[in-house]
């Protein structure tokens, strides 16, 4: 009998999540077709889906699977680049907008999972801090290389080179018509939009339905018994590489859908918005939101969005703002004596008397 | 060991077992048979000539001082370390070319003497977790929850609830495993391993920190495990009422070599072994 | 010739790094934690000589000074105020305060000195005989490098044969071990913390002396590329951040000569990658078995 409350909790958590994405959506939703939202509010919208499915992703490396990645930018980069790519050169292919925009996220997830694994295979030979600073090189590398990259079509088809000295749009020989998507250091320029926040909502279901069922799954227990103890994980014969794969490559290439969305979503893109600093934003959205606690990361990416856009008014001062608040959450969370005050009043909410105090936060390799 | 060892080929030469095997099992090959098995760390032997032999169904025990190299074999065994000389035979297979998790596949489970739970999951999910190999179904299917899901995870439940059952732990299954008392963390192990279906289950230290009484149940159990599941045990203890209790043949370890082999009483009177526990005697 | 400039500056630019690189490898040797504010100290070492020189019209090498002890009471104050309570955190949410505490400078700086980028006038006022000009040695380099090998020299003599040093290098094999031995913890990792911006400052100097640009965000890519250079020669250990920095600047500096501008960071990190999958602690680390 236990067994089965226990099973209902995890399920009622995962629904309570699913339900509060969707009543969220549908009170935004209904409020944006009666025009109840500024235009500020409404641009906010489908970057708001993306950092969601950003934080969720990055859950999965860092919560779930326990390894810092600071380079989560780097696949969002990739999947937002050939996700415009494949939006804009698939117009005359498929001229109903909504398929070509799943496609393009499609392509753009594709991409990112490639990238995911070239970088995931020597990544996760390392340990720790070590796979930290990597992970972080590569967002660079991959930062850089988009720089140099030229893309158009024409009638021909794609046109693509890798601009090492002084290359320009001429040199991609577009015929008459042909357009360049992608102009190196510029990016990407006149992209038609085509994100919307339906979609944004509906990219949003599917990363949780695929991150929570994952979780709750084989391949989620083994993965996470990995974080918990690797050595013991190998002795009950649970190949580690195989499994971290899983996470991480899973992990990019949700990123590179949500990376597809968010270039979609502007009339231009350049790879600098998807820099070092954009990993760490989406790190600290889920460290806030908590490790392993994917509703938390919807909310901590939602709520660390919004609230930097919202302090606009105090211009100078937000970012100043947003720092001391971001230390200060961190310095309280992690006060043993809040923590314990925390578990002593969570238990007797419950109605169990204060069991070991001290336990909260999850322990971090 | 900064860097990889590379081992010497030993020739397979047809010896007789390394040791005496209960008479039940003699007429069975030994389910483990190790042949002048050693490992060096840098300049340090840690184990050197380590010959033994398990049969399908014994109770073995490893005993010896601390730093004697018992929890080295166990690491030897479960290919945490890769051996420097000698071979490993688990059921007359060669172990060399395999990493931990075949071993594990082919039949060895393990516990830790600091205990290694995954500590942030349920009870539950720890001994499912031990099932991986033995219920398996695809990632797409857990993530479409396709049909094989939940039949595969039912099968997964009642497997886990019936092995807590050994130890009476069905009652925890909800509770997180680093959040469990002592004894019942050292149990959970015990399960998590036996989850794997192992033929050979390497005990390190299993009664550590228990008083008498729940040493006594341990002892108990690892008689039912081993008369339950047919398999063979071989544990690490220095608890000597539990090793002289329940173990059929004992393996003496000092300084990394052998010192002695045996039956419990043999142990008991053996000179070396006392020497070796409680010093050389003063000539008078 | 010109192989020889790229080389000379791929040597100073290499010692900035590594005083930077020593900062962050003296922190993470002793506290185990990645200090992301580390570069932003640089940047407010820029900032303090700057108006030393511009406002106060102080004459460089009080300005320096000045310098230097402001980072080093605002290392010792970021380590006290927002380090010191997460001792026994995760190394998670002593990284994420890091990053706070980075954003904190950069955006205390912007509110300071606005966006509008500091045209910085070099410390260095002697000028170099034209025969060695000609072959790419500036008077800025050579002061680089000059003060590199003399802090590189001093801190290893300070760790290696002062009791203070011994301390730091207790502290980061065990610090319950060095607690119990009556070594104030506390204390030296605050002294780490002080030595490390101390060096932030000087390398904020020569940087901005080299680049003659400063802004808010100046510290941020060096600072990262110094720590690249600090796991590059093996994080933790004080020879490793100097080789690490001076191998990082040079192969820079020969990347942006001879392969792309563009890509001269790509190739920097590329190689980074490759050192560490060669060997996994970086060129001098340690490596630790895990035990089981």
């Amino acid at each position: 009998m236990k067994k089965l409350s226990g099973l209902k909790k995890t399920t009622k958590v995962d629904f309570a999540t699913y339900l509060g994405v969707t009543l969220a959506f549908l009170i935004v939703y209904y409020r944006l077709q009666r025009g109840g939202l500024t235009n500020a509010m409404t641009s906010w919208l489908v970057p708001v889906c993306c950092f969601i499915v950003m934080a969720v992703s990055l859950n999965l490396v860092v919560g779930i699977s326990g390894e810092l990645s600071l380079g989560h930018a780097g696949f969002m980069s990739v999947g937002a680049f050939s996700g415009v790519v494949a939006g804009m050169s698939l117009r005359g292919a498929i001229p109903f907008t909504p398929v070509r925009l799943v496609v393009a996220i499609l392509v753009g997830a594709l991409f990112a999972a490639v990238a995911g694994v070239i970088v995931g295979v020597p990544v996760l030979r390392l340990r720790g801090d070590y796979l930290a600073i990597v992970t972080l090189a590569f967002g660079q590398i991959i930062k850089d290389l988009i720089n140099c990259l030229l893309v158009g079509y024409d009638s021909k088809g794609l046109h693509i080179i890798f601009n090492l000295g002084k290359k320009t749009v001429a040199d991609l020989h577009l015929e008459e018509g042909g357009v360049a998507i992608i102009k190196g250091a510029q990016g990407a320029v006149g992209i038609q939009k085509m994100s919307s926040f339906l979609a944004g909502y509906v990219l949003v279901m599917v990363t949780l339905v695929i991150v929570l069922n994952l979780i709750r799954s084989r391949t989620g227990r083994a993965i996470m018994a990995i974080r918990d103890n690797r050595i013991a994980a190998e002795s009950v014969g649970i190949n580690v590489t195989k499994y971290k794969m899983i996470a991480f490559v899973t992990s990019a290439a949700l990123a590179g859908a949500a990376g597809a969305l968010y270039g979609l979503n502007y009339g231009s893109l350049v790879s600098s918005r998807f820099d070092f600093n954009t990993s760490i934003l989406v790190l600290v959205y889920v460290v806030l939101g908590g490790l392993g606690n994917i509703w938390g990361s919807v909310i901590g990416a939602t709520v660390l969005y919004i609230l930097p856009e919202a302090l606009r008014q105090f211009a100078d001062y937000r970012m100043l703002f947003y720092a001391i608040v971001l230390i200060l959450v961190m310095l309280a969370t992690n006060n043993p004596h809040l923590q314990q005050l925390a578990g002593t009043v969570a238990e007797r909410f419950r109605g169990k008397k204060p069991a070991r105090a001290g336990e909260g936060g999850q322990s971090h390799e | 060991m900064s860097e990889p060892i590379k081992r010497k080929p030993t020739k397979l030469v047809p010896v007789p077992s390394t040791n005496k095997i209960p008479e039940r099992d003699i007429n069975k090959a030994p389910i483990l048979e190790c042949r002048h098995l050693g490992i060096d760390f840098g300049g340090l032997t840690a184990v050197n000539d380590f010959d033994m032999a398990i049969g399908r169904t014994e109770i073995a025990g490893l005993i010896g001082p601390n730093g004697a190299g018992k929890t080295t074999v166990f690491n030897l065994l479960t290919k945490v370390y890769q051996p420097t000389r000698g071979t490993i035979l688990l059921d007359g297979v060669d172990t060399h070319p395999m990493n931990s998790v075949q071993v594990s596949r082919h039949g060895i489970a393990r516990t830790f003497q600091n205990i290694r739970l995954f500590g942030n999951l349920s009870v539950e999910d720890n001994v499912k977790v031990g099932l991986h190999n033995q219920v398996r179904y695809g990632m797409v299917q857990g993530i479409l929850r396709l049909p094989g899901y939940w039949k595969k995870e039912k099968l997964a439940h009642e497997s886990a609830m019936e092995l807590l059952s050994i130890f009476g732990m069905q009652d925890l299954a909800d509770h997180q495993a680093g959040s469990l008392p002592y004894g019942a963390q050292r149990r959970l192990e015990i399960v998590r391993a036996l989850a794997t279906n192992p033929s050979l289950l390497l005990l390190d230290e299993p009664a550590a920190g228990m008083n008498p009484s729940e040493t006594a149940e341990l002892m108990e159990n690892i008689v039912k495990i081993r008369d339950t599941f047919h398999i063979a045990v071989l544990l690490i203890e220095h608890d000597m009422s539990l090793v002289m209790g329940i173990c059929e043949g004992i393996c003496v370890l000092n300084f990394g070599e052998i010192i002695a082999k045996g039956t419990p009483d043999e142990i008991k009177n053996d000179p070396q072994v006392i020497e070796a526990y409680l010093g050389k005697k003063r000539e008078v | 010739m010109v192989f020889f400039s790229y080389l000379i500056s791929g040597i100073s630019l290499g010692s900035v790094y590594a005083i930077i690189a020593l900062g962050y490898t003296m922190v993470y040797g002793i506290a185990k934690m990645l200090n992301f504010a580390h570069g932003d100290v640089i940047m407010v070492g820029g900032y303090i000589s700057f108006c030393a020189i511009s406002y106060l019209s102080l004459p460089p090498a009080v300005a320096v000074l000045l310098a230097m002890v402001v980072c080093t009471v605002l290392g010792v104050l970021i380590e006290g105020l927002a380090y010191r309570p997460l001792r026994q955190a995760g190394s998670l949410a002593v990284l994420i305060t890091a990053i706070g505490v980075s954003y904190f400078l950069q955006n205390a700086a912007q509110l300071i000195w606005g966006v509008t980028p500091k045209i910085y006038t070099s410390v260095v006022s002697f000028r170099l005989p034209n025969s060695l000009t000609r072959l790419g040695l500036s008077s800025e380099a050579l002061v680089t490098v000059l003060s590199c090998v003399v802090i590189m020299v001093a801190l290893t003599t300070f760790v290696n044969k002062t009791k203070m040093g011994k301390a730091m290098r207790a502290c980061s094999e065990d610090k319950g071990a060095a607690q119990l031995m009556g070594i104030n913890v506390n204390a030296t990792i605050s002294m780490t913390f002080a030595i490390g911006s101390a060096l932030a400052a000087i390398a904020g100097v020569l940087l901005c002396s080299a680049y003659t640009t400063l802004l808010p965000t100046t510290g941020s890519m060096p600072g990262i590329k110094a720590f690249t250079a600090a796991v590059f020669g093996g994080i933790g250990s004080i020879p490793g951040a100097f080789v690490g920095g001076l191998l990082l600047g040079i192969i820079e500096s020969m990347a942006k000569a001879y392969i792309s501008t563009d890509l001269a960071n790509a190739i920097v990190f590329a190689v980074l990658i490759v050192v560490l999958l060669v060997k996994p602690t970086g060129l001098l680390g340690k490596y630790v078995p895990e035990k089981v």
